[in-house]
């Protein structure tokens, strides 16, 4: 059951929280939620099975997830929606073993101002064994002030034996800087999957740094980027994957460049172990001419086609 | 109808591909056939949009379409099927189909249309059309895209490389129920005799020119003997 009456944000975070987390104006979340904007919390639940709770020692929150819980989603977005806001909030999440729950995360910059907004998000995920998570994370930035838009995640991850972390991340636009640094250990058979999807355009910048460390006997990663570097934006993928035992690791970096814009993509493997099978793909280019003129054939535009072939490319 | 005269074409450092082609389509289903390297998939090209002509001029249903380009031709009812099929990543086989068809298909749509190209809609609608196909099953859903269009003209190069016997088929018996519903004009570049033997009428192209069009009767008897097709001109010496 929603209450409406717990949350308290305004319009801009209404419109925010609409694109990055599916807010629903009727009916608001269903089940837990924590809703913070401006640096403050507009709106807050728990359910049966997930407990939030404020920090005590520094900005931020826990989420607890009672072992076995399975089918719940919980939603932990969060707006800037002024200038000269600097947001620093950490996020830890505890899954309990057993359970298998969707945490949907996002941000919204919104900035019509002179001065920067950031919100820097700082979360942990401890997942205990057999447990299992799908965290989606939207990011955009709003607003036509000179002031920059900045997001930068830091994610922090530690999968014991049998979880499952999937992480799909999507910035499409609007956002002036943003640094996004993940990084993860895993334990035996443990697994994560990272879909990431960013799109840059004018002058923004974005930069990824994956880590990720496969310590347990037949862990794995399977990391997948695709970016589209528009105008004069750049973008920078960096990647360590680290093989220390048994395990699979792949990672995939695919870029489109229009314009002007820069794409540089460092990915690395290390392996320490002889049964470590780690793999990276990377691919950085203009949209292929064969493949506008197949869509044009069909009775598209060149403009049209090319804007089709990106919304596939990032979908 | 589709009406071409003069038409040369070549290549960007003056190789000529196309050296003066004249022809004028008369049946609903014309195959364009010849050896390997005659300028059948230029021509095709050219009919599409790809490539523009050095000289000459297309017209379809008495409009001169020399001058526009692939999008307008597409517009205008002129379809293509790319001998090596385009992949995409991120864009599935039902995007494709939607594109073509320029509208959402309900599930019938889809498995009629790939069940058309030997394909069932529900193992593939939701695929990637990436590099994770085979080839033959891109070239399939390549066709398909052009089958969902429903154009007055569709040009097929080349559509059986790469595809297997059975849904080889399933293919001829489609491009049949084309030209006997008489659900627009077709012009297919084969060498299979299968296509060969549903043909309305044939042209044999050679060294960028038309080495002899008319209806099949009359063309292929003589193309399966080998005696237009043949590129020895000393072979073709002793035939005569």
């Amino acid at each position: 059951m929603s209450d409406l009456m717990n949350t308290n944000f305004n319009d801009i975070s209404k419109e925010m929280l609409k694109v990055i987390s599916d807010y629903d104006v009727e009916n608001g979340f269903q089940g837990a939620y924590n809703i913070r904007e401006d640096s403050q919390c507009a709106g807050r639940q728990s359910s049966a099975n997930i407990t939030i709770t404020s920090k005590t020692d520094k900005p931020g929150i826990d989420i607890t997830v009672k072992p076995f819980t399975k089918g719940e989603t919980v939603f932990i977005p969060a707006c800037v929606t002024k200038a000269a806001i600097d947001d620093l909030v950490y996020n830890d999440f505890y899954i309990g073993e057993g359970a298998d729950v969707v945490i949907v995360a996002g941000c919204g910059v919104h900035n019509d101002g002179e001065e920067d907004a950031r919100h820097n998000g700082i979360h942990r995920f401890f997942l205990e064994p057999n447990s299992s998570v799908l965290y989606k994370e939207k990011h955009i930035g709003t607003g036509s002030g000179k002031g920059l838009k900045k997001i930068d995640p830091v994610t922090e991850c530690f999968l014991k034996e049998n979880s499952q972390l999937e992480m799909d991340t999507i910035q499409l636009g609007g956002v002036d800087r943003s640094t996004r640094t993940t990084s993860a250990t895993l334990g035996k058979n443990a697994k994560i999957i990272v879909r990431e999807r960013i799109m840059t355009d004018n002058e923004e910048d974005a930069v990824t740094n994956f880590n990720v460390k496969l310590e347990g006997e037949d862990s794995g990663a399977d990391l997948v980027s695709r970016s589209v570097a528009r105008g004069n934006s750049h973008q920078a993928f960096y990647s360590v994957v680290e093989g220390n035992n048994r395990c699979t690791g792949h990672s995939a970096c695919d870029a489109i460049i229009a314009d002007n814009g820069r794409v540089d993509a460092q990915p690395a493997l290390n392996a320490s172990n002889v049964d470590a099978e780690l793999i990276h793909e990377a691919a950085i280019g203009k949209i292929a001419g064969e493949q506008i003129m197949k869509l044009c054939s069909l009775g598209l535009t060149k403009e049209q086609a090319e804007e089709k072939i990106i919304e596939g490319f990032l979908k | 109808m589709l009406e071409i005269k003069d038409l040369y074409w070549s290549l960007p450092g003056g190789e000529p591909i196309i050296n003066g082609i004249s022809c004028k389509t008369k049946g609903r289903l014309t195959v364009i056939t010849g050896p390997n390297g005659g300028g059948k998939t230029t021509l095709a090209k050219l009919i599409a949009g790809v490539e523009k002509p050095t000289s000459g001029q297309i017209l379809f249903d008495g409009e001169d379409i020399t001058d526009l380009d692939i999008t307008d031709r597409a517009n205008k009812g002129v379809a293509y099927a790319f001998q090596q099929p385009v992949r995409f990543k991120g864009l599935t086989v039902r995007d494709l189909l939607e594109l073509a068809a320029d509208g959402s298909l309900d599930h019938t749509a889809l498995c009629d249309l790939l069940g058309k190209v030997g394909l069932c809609a529900d193992e593939y609608i939701d695929r990637e059309m990436s590099g994770a196909l085979s080839g033959g099953e891109a070239k399939r859903i390549e066709i398909a895209t052009v089958l969902a269009r429903n154009a007055k003209l569709s040009v097929f190069d080349e559509p059986e490389a790469g595809i297997d016997l059975w849904s080889f088929s399933r293919l001829v018996e489609t491009f049949e129920e084309i030209r006997n519903n008489s659900q627009g004009e077709l012009i297919v570049i084969s060498h299979q005799e299968r296509i060969l033997q549903i043909a309305d009428d044939i042209i044999v192209v050679a060294d960028g020119k038309i080495r002899i069009s008319g209806s099949r009767e009359e063309i292929l008897p003589a193309l399966l003997q080998g005696e237009y097709t043949c590129a020895c001109p000393r072979r073709m010496g002793e035939k005569k």
